[in-house]
């Protein structure tokens, strides 16, 4: 199709005709851009929230209840409003009964193909990270992909250990990825074979993030179990 | 492809007089089918073909921006300066892409994370551009709709077909329903990016063969 000859065909358009046409199209397609904005923008913010709460309740069994805090600087906030960005979030799931169920922990890192997300869920009273879900990954179907549903390699997440030493100021083990089929301590995360590099970068997204956060949020769940407690104590007595 | 005229014919005919025909819409079903006859838009055709789910959202993303854009870009047919038709095709149809990638949004969070980053490269699929220049541009609204609606359905179909075959052999399930007992060995080459190109390949040939045996009848 000549489209050359066919502007030979007619007398050239004046600029102002051409300027007409783009912006009244520009205009247009603005307009039906924004509508579709703001129409489809709350069914997103829903789907966005119930797909992260779906993540926690996964991560924490048992929780029915979640509330987001932030942690910034060395402290622990309710989180109100809008997240700032690189701000560390952590949902603290509730059971039924309004007990605490376990604290999912957001964390990333690069993984074989690009930044992967994932959130795992701490149990404090126990010491133990008690579940691991994938949020975001382009790891390579059929391989990298095994970090999400290989079964072998998620029972590494059941209980995995992260006790805090004596005077709870750093992990007493770093969680460290090994060789599959080399797992001999229970802070130890065995790989994937077919999936080497992505299981060994999910071992250290882990890694880092532990030994980053978990002493924080630990103590101030002490914090909080020492003011529950006397709570409690002034209520009976 | 070996019979030019046939694909010539389809792809250029453009008919003059305003009546509906049939024809707009039957030749994008098969005698012109996108894929399978043209080859147009082949990068989401390779990338997202790896489930069938994917393969169906992706030809119906697709079809649906074809659809408005054509319909656009046909009423508004004699308001677009030639010189600058390229550009409002583009602006028409990024827009259509934009409504259509909010709208899998508020449909399914998970459809919209495992297509990526292809829904907003519907934008420079080569099949809706040149529906738009070809056919859209020269014709009344209906004949449009309906070129459009053949041409949609004929991806749709065509992605699914690759969708269906390396969902199949890659993952041995079909809509994640599987097919195959558990001892099953996915072929796991059929949903890396080269189990595409020998799916295409494949599909290519049954499709060349059975033209050839039409015609030699």
């Amino acid at each position: 199709m000549s489209g050359t000859s066919v502007t030979e065909m007619k007398s050239p358009d004046s600029g102002a005709t051409m300027l007409r046409a783009m912006v009244g199209i520009g205009v247009l397609c603005a307009l039906m851009i924004v509508l579709t904005f703001e129409g489809t923008l709350p069914r997103i913010e829903r789907n966005k929230a119930v797909a992260l709460e779906k993540a926690v309740f996964q991560v924490l069994p048992g929780a029915m209840n979640k509330e987001t805090f932030q942690l910034d600087q060395g402290k622990i906030s309710v989180l109100s409003g809008e997240a700032a960005k690189d701000v560390q979030l952590i949902y603290v799931g509730y059971d039924e009964s309004g007990e605490l169920a376990g604290i999912a922990v957001e964390a990333s890192g690069l993984g074989f193909a690009d930044v992967i997300r994932i959130l795992y869920g701490y149990d404090p009273a126990n010491q133990k990270i008690i579940g691991f879900h994938v949020l975001e990954s382009k790891e390579t179907p059929g391989l990298g992909d095994k970090i999400e549903k290989d079964p072998i390699f998620l029972e590494n997440f059941k209980a995995l250990d992260v006790s805090l030493t004596e005077n709870k100021s750093g992990l007493e083990n770093a969680v460290v990825p090994v060789k599959k089929g080399s797992k001999k301590n229970p802070w130890e995360v065995d790989g994937i074979t077919g999936a080497t590099i992505s299981s060994r970068a999910i071992g250290n997204i882990i890694g880092s993030s532990t030994e980053k956060w978990i002493p924080l949020i630990y103590k101030s769940w002490k914090n909080s179990e020492l003011i529950k407690q006397e709570k409690d104590k002034m209520k009976n007595g | 492809m070996d019979k030019p005229e046939v694909k010539g014919k389809g792809i250029f005919s453009a008919s003059l007089e305003d009546g509906l025909s049939t024809d707009e819409f039957i030749k994008g079903l098969w005698r012109d089918n996108p894929v399978f006859v043209q080859v147009l838009g082949m990068c989401p055709v390779l990338a997202v073909s790896n489930t069938a789910i994917n393969a169906l959202a992706m030809g119906l993303a697709t079809a649906f921006v074809l659809l408005m854009s054509n319909i656009l870009v046909s009423s508004l047919r004699n308001f677009i300066p030639k010189q600058v038709r390229i550009a409002s095709y583009i602006l028409i149809i990024a827009t259509f892409v934009t409504i259509t990638d909010y709208a899998i949004q508020a449909i399914s969070i998970e459809l919209h994370k495992s297509l990526g980053a292809f829904i907003s490269l519907i934008v420079v699929n080569c099949l809706i551009l040149s529906r738009a220049e070809a056919f859209a541009s020269k014709n009344s609204i209906g004949n449009s709709i309906l070129d459009a609606l053949g041409m949609g359905v004929g991806f749709t179909f065509a992605l699914f077909c690759l969708g269906a075959v390396r969902e199949i052999f890659g993952n041995g399930t079909i809509f994640s329903f599987p097919l195959f007992a558990e001892n099953f060995q996915e072929w796991i080459i059929m949903i890396l990016p080269a189990g595409g190109f020998f799916t295409l390949a494949a599909w290519l040939l049954i499709f060349n063969i059975m033209k050839k045996r039409k015609l030699s009848t």
